[in-house]
């Protein structure tokens, strides 16, 4: 049994070595984000001698990060949701009415899993349709972009439903739109909450799409605004750090709430039961 | 039951019409245009027809795009590879028993889901050579000799890019593992053990076999990732030193901030011609695998 107990020893070396690797850099961050210009420069992992805890204030106001906060959550809520329910209408009847044409329209979602966004030529469609560096622009190509993704993983969801369901509800006088939104929605909500949180997650760490679909600084998301302002306060670490962990903050608490979801969801394509 | 009836149609039309229109029309605009002088001047609509030019350009010219192409591969290979293994070692190791998995495995996941911008602003920190965090505990530990410019060596850059990369990675690949694990019976396990199959016949045999799901997955996050991969790249080195870690996508961006449309979407489409190939295969497996289910 000693051998046991000493594989079980290591194991645990193995693990507590790796969380420190995963830890060290927050700790890192955070730590320096209380220090002031000097030392957060020298970025030891030393404790601060005097602690600032005014940085924070001076970035939120330096940083546009109010703004930034405001376009974020903007973007991400309203994109995720619209696409959300909107891709669990569609999954539904893929799902259930298996005609060719639907068929098709599946593996044609599916594509998208794979293929990058033109951004280049995609600026151009927008131009078209004057939404070129606008918040609709940008809330309606997060919108798209997660169409492949949702669709993929609600239609597996939606394969776990019985049928009598659906026969059930239309036997009782139901017409679409109340089998849909007053039967199925409710089954699917642990699958919706995942989509929801992933891709609320997604949208809020995204950079390349503000990046090519903005060039107004009001229009700017956090991770944006993040970087436009590392890259005029170059030699404010204490200044960066700071700001680096409010844009944290948002997703880590979203994760910590959300953890179940996000494991339960991200496996529901991999593992059929 | 009138399926007509209860599965309208009109319930597919806005993804459909969204993907369409914002997502699938401009790649293929994007392949049209790749065929033209398409650049700021010109942005207004009239373009004229260069034939193949962009492309042997791409090939061709003194900025070595080509070299792009070549590394966005290698960055797919290789950036896998090393997140995999580790990650389905991880998973088995947690899977078999151990203290704690729930807190490793929140920990481990964790740096997924932090924006790519911060990761990037935070290790060009951590792998500054005079002050950087990295340096300072090979330092600390007397390993002063390992020190590195990390970021500015060009013999070190790449791996650093797949360090971070892996560091970010691996909690998330070993999460997808560890929920295929889970439904490996365990009686399976038993069975071999009596049977008396060693550790390492047992993943060979019962543990990859059962695991083709998850791994299918993994592989396919991965390799969509990798061919696309901008962000890390763009924060950490933007394409430097030199044009040492220049990728397909920061090429593109390059090229678009610079007004050279045309060439911008060659390239993409380049990429998309890639992506489109590793697909294909992905669904052709994925369909099959989904009939004999």
């Amino acid at each position: 049994m000693t051998k046991k107990r000493i594989q079980a020893v290591l194991k645990q070396v193995v693990c507590i070595f790796l969380c420190l690797i995963v830890l060290a850099p927050f700790y890192m961050v955070l730590i320096n984000s209380f220090k002031d210009k000097a030392e957060s420069a020298r970025m030891s992992l030393a404790l601060p001698t005097k602690w600032m805890f005014s940085n924070y204030l001076e970035v939120i106001e330096k940083g546009n990060l109010v703004q930034g906060f405001t376009n974020s959550v903007t973007y991400a809520g309203i994109s995720t949701f619209i696409g959300v329910i909107t891709c669990a209408m569609a999954a539904f009847v893929i799902c259930r009415n298996r005609t060719k044409i639907n068929n098709f329209l599946y593996y044609f979602f599916i594509c998208g899993l794979f293929f990058p966004v033109n951004y280049v030529t995609l600026v151009r469609v927008l131009t078209f349709f004057h939404l070129n560096n606008t918040r609709t622009g940008i809330i309606i190509t997060f919108t798209s972009a997660m169409v492949p993704f949702c669709v993929f993983t609600i239609r597996n969801f939606v394969l776990s439903l019985p049928v009598e369901l659906d026969e059930a509800a239309v036997i009782d006088g139901a017409g679409p739109l109340n089998l849909f939104f007053k039967i199925i929605i409710p089954m699917l909500k642990p699958t919706l909450v995942t989509c929801f949180i992933l891709q609320f997650m997604g949208v809020w760490s995204d950079f390349m799409t503000p990046l090519y679909l903005s060039s107004k600084s009001s229009m700017f998301p956090m991770t944006m605004a993040v970087y436009q302002f590392s890259g005029k306060n170059k030699s404010y670490w204490n200044y960066i750090f700071a700001d680096i962990i409010l844009t944290c903050i948002p997703v880590i608490i979203v994760y910590l709430l959300g953890q179940k979801y996000i494991v339960g969801g991200m496996t529901s394509g991999a593992v059929k039961e | 039951m009138n399926k007509k009836k209860i599965y309208p149609w009109w319930f597919l039309v806005i993804p459909l019409v969204l993907y369409v229109c914002f997502f699938l029309f401009p790649s293929l605009l994007g392949v049209f245009y790749s065929f033209t002088d398409w650049n700021s001047r010109t942005m207004g609509g009239k373009v004229s027809f260069v034939g193949l030019k962009n492309y042997i350009e791409i090939f061709t010219s003194n900025t070595d795009y080509a070299s792009g192409i070549f590394n966005t591969l290698k960055f797919t290979v290789i950036s896998n590879i090393l997140k995999l293994i580790p990650a389905l070692l991880l998973a088995i190791m947690l899977q078999e028993g151990i203290r704690g998995k729930n807190i490793y495995r929140t920990i481990l996941y964790l740096p997924s889901i932090l924006p790519f911008m911060i990761i990037g602003l935070t290790f060009r920190s951590i792998l500054n050579y005079n002050n950087g965090m990295l340096n300072a505990v090979l330092d600390a530990l007397h390993l002063g000799f390992l020190k590195q410019k990390w970021l500015s060596d060009l013999n070190v850059v790449w791996k650093s890019i797949y360090g971070v990369d892996a560091w970010r990675g691996i909690g998330y690949v070993m999460t997808i593992f560890l929920a295929g694990l889970n439904t490996i019976p365990q009686t399976y396990y038993e069975a071999a053990k009596i049977d008396g199959a060693g550790f390492w016949q047992r993943v060979r045999h019962i543990t990859l076999p059962m695991l083709s799901g998850s791994i299918m997955i993994n592989l396919v996050f991965g390799l969509t990732y990798g061919l696309k991969v901008f962000d890390i790249v763009y924060v950490l080195t933007n394409g430097g030193p030199g044009h040492a870690t220049e990728v397909i996508t920061t090429y593109s961006y390059q090229l678009y901030s610079s007004g050279q449309y045309g060439l911008s979407t060659a390239l993409n489409t380049i990429l998309l011609i890639i992506t489109a190939i590793v697909g294909v295969l992905v669904v052709k497996v994925m369909s099959r695998q989904e009939v004999q289910q």
